[in-house]
């Protein structure tokens, strides 16, 4: 098998056997990136330098016997909106265009710990608004089952950068979607864990209540193991939750008898493309075969949670988007005549279109006589929809469905209509707006040849269901994925 | 018949908590420090920092509200306060609106008329801005974050205080509360404790408030009293004109001894106000509060009967002695180390405010510790040394602190005890000074002194003045 068709664990495992150099592998995926990147244009950064530096450290220490784990001498992507010290950290916003941090973020440095090679930083929508990868200051990336098709996003770098072979595994943030939707759309497997396992120090916040990190790899066995790797209690971060429970890889067992599995019915009405939709049901039957427990329910209040989302995460960013000033980092314009001109010229020439809407929109539901009427109304909802997720989760050990309605649209498609761009995220958002853990998985290509996602939810902290049910899965679909040419 | 107005007054008072780390990350307080060099990614708003709440500010805060009288909020919460300026790194304040930790609490103040109530809307946590520094020679302005972060509270009264008096009244009794839970040092000049005053005026026994402003830059108590006078002044010559008083933020000039609008309610911001989502809802327990409860520590009010029961000392020295958290803790060391309470409260009292006064010193700044003190009156009792040493080596230990059984000894300065030396000098005195001799022997009672002086004098003022006096008289 060529280097680059290995999982992580698989490559973790021929470098602890000595079949591979972490070299070797390094090497090998730093080709790979010079021959696909003006194709697909998956990375923002590359750090070849840095890379194959860090590969002699890690390949000494694990020749000493210092690095045993199984992700270690691995070469991955890192989303670049989480801080990496002393390498550039952009956003894919003009206005951090020159930011170059100097702390690292706590998954990152958990990863480094476990003998990651940071190979570079991928191009994602812009502070992660989007759903496209084409909001970039730095250009859209592109999808490699079809480069003219969007990657999906706002991790779009990531989950393309796996899938073209650009990396072994790669690090995503997902706020409504931004893992599960481009996992899907690229074939790859990407989970959004429960809000607060992962630590958030570190993650340049878009909507902070919302966003939390997670792994897009290109199997069920890697996500879990990555899992392991970057969960932990953090006391940097409040929002940190302490968990006894991140032995992710216990859950790899091919059985899903008597797991209960719910069909919400609202997940396939108007709207959902009927190959998806075939897909989907598909999936369900393959676990009902193998044992589970599969039954359709109405999980209530769904067509609520796009505009609830929209609320909270756009009134989140306002604020957090208002430290990018101009003053002590990133961008500044040339010319200006005062303080407040210096404001609002630095920010209007540093943030693109629809990092300016949300900040509008966000300003807006936050203003005085407002407030209540969409923020509280919003965070209101939120309560409700976690309460319907309870309810569900009292009768089912897992919620099935599609990731998004369709597959990855044409590049350009969704730009002009951000009402039905946003309208994309319908499946996603409402386990953010619950907190809840979310796993993609391919499950079937379209006739158009582009991959389809399976999204499976579980209740807070049940991540190693969705793990156990994935892993079923995958044994009873087979291999999945177009063999990229390497 | 010319109208009669009535001045209300309201206070927004913000305290600097004497915590050693900043609100939300581990950086130090401590004042002073070459700019920018008490600071970390989260208190200069780094991208992807994350602020997290320092304990210690929780309990100051809460201790400051239950000795206040207030309602403790046991779920709470941290908002932004968003607003664009160079100083605030994030471009938000971390401050508390929609649940404050303290609300609807009452302090006792006295008053001309006796005693009375001031309310206390609210009491909330918050964090300090940056410094800008203004460099004129490079026309540009450097941020220094060393205070970004330090904790503060602010304590909101209700619209409660008549006068300049009641104000002060009220600012006292905050101070020294807030001094005695160790919770803040409380220096205005030093700017650990401020206050903006809210002012309006109504004609006397209407029921509707007046239109108020709010003064800020008011740096000590005295300004503070002078600038209500002002304000009073200039806004009922407003309405004596037939003009109105508009609702605004004013600056208060000291020096000029007058203000000037800074911003109107027209131009005040919407400062988007929400739920910090950084920060974790704080749920006080039961038990929590019970124990900042058992850690309050002994008020002034309680101190008083208390110093009035157990020692010797008269109204006045207690009413000084407890009037500052730093002389009582003094008092109350020396006497705990076994030197006489009286002799203490004299101490205090009499070289160590004179001294304060003559150094223009606020009690505050005391430096000597009460060991030394308890020190001092021992030597002063074992008549090992003399009053005017005594009063010598006070103001060195004043000055530096020093030890003063170490000081007598490298002086020089203790009492000659040895009777036969101080019987030959005494001799000497008597036959160089026929005349004082002869004075006291005609019935000139006041001759003695003299020689009590000359003798004094001839010992280098070593001498136990009665035992002088003694030896004197017996061989004259």
């Amino acid at each position: 098998m060529s280097i680059l068709d290995m999982t992580a664990v698989e490559l973790a495992a021929a470098i602890k056997n000595k079949e591979v150099t972490v070299k070797e592998a390094t090497l090998a995926v730093l080709e790979q990136i010079e021959k696909k990147e003006s194709a697909y244009h998956c990375y923002v950064t590359v750090d070849k330098e840095g890379a194959l530096k860090k590969a002699q450290e890690v390949q000494e220490k694990i020749d000493a016997g210092e690095l045993t784990g199984p992700l270690a001498g691995v070469p991955v992507a890192i989303k670049d909106n989480m801080c990496t010290e002393g390498l550039l950290t952009t956003c894919s916003s003009r206005i951090l265009g020159n930011f170059v941090p100097t702390f690292s973020s706590e998954a990152v440095l958990n990863l480094e710990k476990a003998g990651a090679v940071i190979l570079g930083k991928t191009n994602m929508d812009e502070f992660a608004m989007g759903s496209t990868t084409e909001t970039s200051a730095f250009g859209e990336t592109k999808n490699p089952w079809n480069p003219e098709h969007v990657p999906g996003g706002s991790s779009g770098g990531s989950a393309a950068a796996v899938a073209a072979n650009e990396c072994f595994y790669a690090l995503g943030s997902d706020t409504g979607g931004s893992i599960r939707q481009p996992a899907s759309f690229c074939g790859v497997v990407g989970l959004k864990p429960t809000y607060g396992t992962v630590s958030r120090y570190g993650l340049i916040a878009y909507g902070s209540s919302l966003d939390q990190i997670g792994p897009l790899c290109k199997d069920v066995t890697d996500c879990a193991t990555i899992m392991e790797v970057i969960a932990s209690h953090d006391l940097k971060d409040s929002t940190s939750v302490e968990r006894e429970d991140t032995d992710f890889t216990s859950a790899l067992v091919d059985d899903v008898k008597g797991m209960k599995i719910g069909i919400p019915r609202d997940y396939f009405g108007e709207g959902l493309d009927p190959e998806v939709k075939a897909a989907v049901l598909k999936a369900a039957q393959q676990l009902k075969e193998k044992g589970a427990i599969v039954e359709e329910f109405d999980l209530s209040l769904v067509e609520y949670a796009i505009p609830t989302y929209y609320t909270i995460a756009a009134a989140e960013a306002s604020s957090n988007l208002e430290r990018f000033d101009g003053i002590k980092y990133g961008y500044r314009t040339e010319d200006y005549n005062g303080l407040h001109n210096m404001y609002k010229k630095s920010r209007s020439e540093g943030f693109g279109a629809e990092v300016k809407r949300r900040i509008m929109l966000g300003s807006f539901v936050l203003s005085s006589g407002y407030y209540d009427a969409y923020y509280l109304k919003a965070l209101r909802v939120k309560a409700l929809i976690k309460k319907a997720f309870d309810e569900a989760f009292a009768k089912y050990d897992v919620i099935l469905g599609p990731v998004a309605p369709t597959t990855a649209p044409k590049l350009g498609d969704s730009l002009s209509d951000p009402i039905k761009m946003y309208l994309g995220d319908i499946y996603t958002i409402s386990v953010n707006l619950a907190g809840l853990p979310g796993l993609s998985i391919p499950c079937g290509v379209d006739s158009k040849g582009l991959p389809i996602g399976l999204q499976l939810i579980g209740d807070c902290f049940m991540e190693k269901k969705l793990i156990q049910t994935a892993y079923a899965y995958e044994k009873a679909r087979g291999a999945f994925g177009r063999k990229e040419e390497n | 018949m010319e109208k009669q107005y009535e001045t209300v007054i309201g206070l927004e008072v913000h305290v600097e908590l004497a915590t050693k780390t900043k609100i939300f990350c581990g950086c130090s307080t401590a004042f002073g420090g070459a700019p920018n060099t008490h600071t970390c990614p989260v208190c200069t708003g780094m991208p992807g920092s994350l602020p997290v709440l320092n304990k210690q500010v929780l309990e100051y805060a809460v201790a400051v509200g239950l000795a206040t009288n207030c309602d403790i909020t046991k779920y709470c919460k941290f908002d932004r306060k968003n607003y664009f300026y160079p100083d605030n790194p994030q471009n938000y304040q971390i401050s508390q609106l929609y649940l404050p930790v303290c609300r609807n609490g009452k302090v006792e103040i006295e008053t001309e008329a006796g005693k009375k109530f001031i309310g206390i809307h609210e009491i909330h946590m918050e964090e300090d801005a940056g410094k800008l520094v203004h460099d004129e020679w490079e026309d540009c302005s450097l941020v220094d974050f060393n205070r970004s972060g330090v904790p503060l509270i602010e304590i909101v009264s209700e619209p409660d205080m008549r006068s300049a008096k009641e104000v002060i009244a009220y600012l006292e009794k905050l101070r020294m509360t807030i001094q005695y839970l160790g919770a803040s040092d409380c220096k205005m000049q030093e700017g650990s404790m401020r206050a903006d005053v809210n002012l309006s005026v109504r004609e006397v026994g209407a029921k509707e408030f007046g239109t108020r402003t709010e003064m800020k830059n008011l740096n000590s108590f005295k300004a503070i009293a002078r600038a209500i006078e002002g304000e009073r002044e200039r806004q009922i010559d407003l309405l004596e004109s037939g003009e109105k008083v508009i609702q605004e933020t004013r600056r208060w000039d000291d020096n000029k001894g007058e203000s000037y609008a800074m911003r109107s309610k027209e131009d005040a911001q919407d400062y988007r106000y929400f739920p910090d989502p950084d920060l974790v809802p704080i749920v006080l327990s039961d038990e929590f509060l019970d124990e900042i409860r058992a850690k309050q520590p002994e008020f002034r009010e309680e101190k008083m009967v208390r110093y009035k029961e157990e020692f010797d000392i008269p109204d006045y020295d207690i009413e000084i002695i407890t009037g500052t958290k730093h002389m009582t803790d003094i008092f109350e060391a020396a006497v705990a180390l076994g030197a006489q309470p009286k002799k203490v409260s004299n101490w205090l009292m009499g070289e160590t405010l004179r001294l304060l006064k003559e150094n223009d010193m606020e009690p505050e700044d005391i430096r000597f510790s009460p060991e030394n003190l308890a020190k001092l009156i021992a030597l002063t009792d074992s008549k090992s040394i003399n009053g005017s040493v005594a009063k010598e080596v006070f103001e060195e230990m004043f000055k530096n602190d020093v030890d003063p059984e170490k000081y007598v000894e490298e002086k020089g300065l203790k009492t000659v005890n040895d009777e036969g030396a101080l019987r030959r000098t005494v001799e000497d005195v008597i036959a160089n000074n026929p005349q004082s001799v002869e004075d006291y022997r005609n019935g000139k009672e006041k001759a003695i002194g003299f020689l009590v002086g000359q003798t004094m004098k001839a010992m280098k003022g070593k001498a136990d003045p009665g035992m002088v006096n003694r030896i004197l008289k017996e061989l004259l």
